[in-house]
């Protein structure tokens, strides 16, 4: 959720230009040498712990990517582009990227139109609607591996409910998580259900904002339901569907503790996307090159749709 | 298709209950949103509920009941003993005080490095400022994904794995915060700051007198925000804890999984409770707080 917010925040900002001079009237602050050592005491402890744990490892990740190293010996050992190389001739880099690409899609495109669907039902003054909002919006605010443990239950062959209601339904017996078939879209499932009620809750404040006054008028205009829709609460929500895609597209990049819990990544390399890959080859196989290399293309994924994101949104803002 | 043309909404606002309309069609769709209303309304407590609902008698379950099928909606005789079963079965009393020490060290240092940054940002005038803002924002495009690598070895070179402070140390920075307080605190009323300057207040009496008395809204916001994300945390504590005794609550349960596995469900479930209780019970008190503030952040934004 941190997470999400904090995407957001990078659009906003690449958006806003720098304000003027806060501090007004010239005669009550003698010279800026005098805040300056206040301006230092008061950033120093935060510009500081992000050099250390921010910066500085983004750099040493792209250094180590160039190396190989088991973390036994003393030294990384200088390989050039060798990391490169292998990883993208890989066959494993491939099947990664398209579990990333397959799980991205498949969470933040069905996760956004449940979410929408649902958030219209509950555009509605009615009793219950406050609790009904919270209690969807829960699950986004629990741990991912008790969110996983839950599904791990409800899916268990035979005796979970799920796999009970699946049987009364004629369904072959699935070992759900450890069928190479369902293992993606099992993890999928658990995913949408984590934060449809987070999306839905931001799609209702965000249909609140449309003006009561618009829809008035379209309907003094004659337009039906379906044309109210389409032009009015279409182009009313679409920011916000913009900024729930993107953020929701690099909090999918992130999501590990769900896959950890429920799949390990597998079956085989079933549902291991690149954040799996990065902490298998670092903590399970011990190679921090090959760690490094696999961080270094998910950070460049990241970027890029960031960059893509703020483009889009400048795009729009010059436009209107 | 196209028939539709805004109206300038102050010209037709404050008469638009007038509006003739015929009394059928407005029954009739009434009806229609009554029923999707409470349509949205049941789906999403079955999506939550049901799924719920099933952990909470699971936990109650017995072995016997558990891998009977078809299932019963109701435990006849509710196992309680599957919570101290589960309490003894992981060091729950340490996890709970690690996920504790963390939580509460963690956020209170970020908040108070994104509160006298921001402060800085949005009060002292000083060359280049500008400038470093946007190497603390530009933290921000770099995920921990990346960094959990590096800081891992960051962390073990400085001895602190399996210890608290590991665990605290590389979330303490703030970009996300520093950003967050900053716009809220250039939207405070500066005459208010000015005055405190003229009567002669130094910038923390302003800071701790003035402004965040001014914004108790947004540093809860914040606060909730932090302390979530702090609390359920898996992939750093993941990485720099091996022993029982430091894992946090949600690397706990996992590893209450991986022992006990599907063989004590009943157990795993009742750790899985203990997990989650103390959240809910604070998701109630603060929810509308949280769950408004998120809202329209994203609207605004």
């Amino acid at each position: 959720m941190e997470r999400r917010e904090e995407a957001r925040v990078i659009t906003i900002q690449a958006l806003r230009v720098p304000r003027p001079a806060t501090v007004p009237s010239p005669s009550a602050t003698p010279a800026w040498s005098r805040d300056l050592l206040v301006f230092l005491a008061f950033i120093t402890p935060n510009v500081v712990t992000l050099c250390v744990f921010s910066y500085w490892p983004m750099l040493r990740n792209l250094w180590l990517s160039f190396t190989y190293w088991d973390m036994i010996a003393p030294e990384p050992l200088w390989i050039g582009l060798d990391n490169w190389i292998e990883v993208l001739t890989s066959a494993t880099f491939w099947t990664v990227l398209r579990n990333t690409l397959v799980f991205t899609v498949g969470s933040v495109g069905i996760t956004i139109m449940i979410a929408l669907g649902l958030s219209l039902l509950l555009n509605q003054k009615r009793r219950g609607r406050n609790f009904v909002r919270a209690a969807m919006f829960a699950p986004a605010i629990l741990p991912g591996s008790a969110i996983a443990l839950v599904w791990t239950f409800l899916l268990a062959p035979y005796y979970g409910l799920i796999s009970q209601g699946a049987t009364a339904l004629g369904m072959p017996m699935t070992r759900w998580q450890n069928d190479p078939y369902w293992a993606m879209p099992t993890v999928i499932l658990v995913i949408i259900w984590k934060s449809t009620g987070y999306d839905a809750v931001i799609f209702l404040a965000g249909l609140q904002g449309i003006p009561r006054e618009l829809y008035e008028a379209a309907r003094v205009d004659g337009a039906n339901a379906w044309q109210r829709f389409v032009n009015v609460t279409v182009p009313g929500l679409s920011p916000v569907a913009f900024f729930l895609t993107v953020t929701s597209i690099l909090s999918s990049f992130q999501a590990f503790d769900v896959i950890r819990v429920m799949t390990g990544g597998g079956p085989v390399y079933a549902t291991t996307t690149l954040i799996y890959q990065v902490y298998s080859e670092a903590f399970v196989g011990f190679n921090a090159g090959r760690a490094a290399t696999y961080a270094t293309i998910l950070f460049g994924l990241m970027l890029a749709i960031t960059v893509v994101q703020i483009r889009m949104v400048e795009k729009r803002v010059t436009y209107e | 298709m196209n028939s539709v043309t805004f109206v300038s909404p102050s010209r037709i606002a404050p008469k638009s209950r007038d509006l003739p309309r015929t009394t059928s069609h407005m029954w009739a769709s009434r009806l229609a949103g009554a029923l999707a209303a409470y349509l949205g309304l049941g789906l999403a407590l079955v999506i939550v509920g049901i799924p719920t609902y099933w952990v909470i008698i699971g936990a109650l379950k017995t072995n016997s009941e558990i891998y009977t099928v078809p299932s019963t909606w109701w435990p006849p005789n509710p196992a309680w003993s599957n919570f101290p079963a589960a309490w003894a079965a992981a060091p729950f009393t340490r996890m709970y005080l690690n996920s504790i020490a963390v939580t509460l060290v963690s956020t209170t240092l970020k908040l108070v490095n994104a509160t006298f940054c921001a402060y800085a940002f949005a009060y002292l005038q000083v060359p280049g400022r500008n400038l470093i803002f946007m190497f603390i924002l530009g933290a921000l495009m770099i995920p921990e994904e990346v960094t959990v690598l590096p800081n891992y070895l960051t962390v073990a070179s400085l001895g602190y794995v399996n210890s608290v402070t590991g665990l605290i140390l590389p979330t303490i920075g703030s970009a996300f915060g520093t950003f967050f307080l900053r716009q809220h605190f250039l939207s405070l009323p500066r005459e208010v700051i000015e005055a405190a300057r003229v009567d002669g207040a130094g910038h923390l009496q302003i800071l701790w007198h003035v402004v965040l008395p001014l914004s108790r809204p947004v540093l809860a916001t914040l606060i909730l925000l932090t302390a979530v994300a702090r609390w359920n945390d898996f992939l750093w504590p993941l990485v720099v804890t091996s022993k029982d005794t430091m894992r946090t609550l949600p690397i706990g349960i996992y590893f209450l999984f991986t022992q006990e596995g599907t063989t004590e469900w009943g157990v795993v479930l009742a750790g899985t409770i203990i997990v989650i209780a103390p959240i809910i019970a604070l998701f109630i008190v603060v929810q509308r707080h949280l769950v408004e503030g998120i809202a329209a952040g994203a609207v605004k934004g």
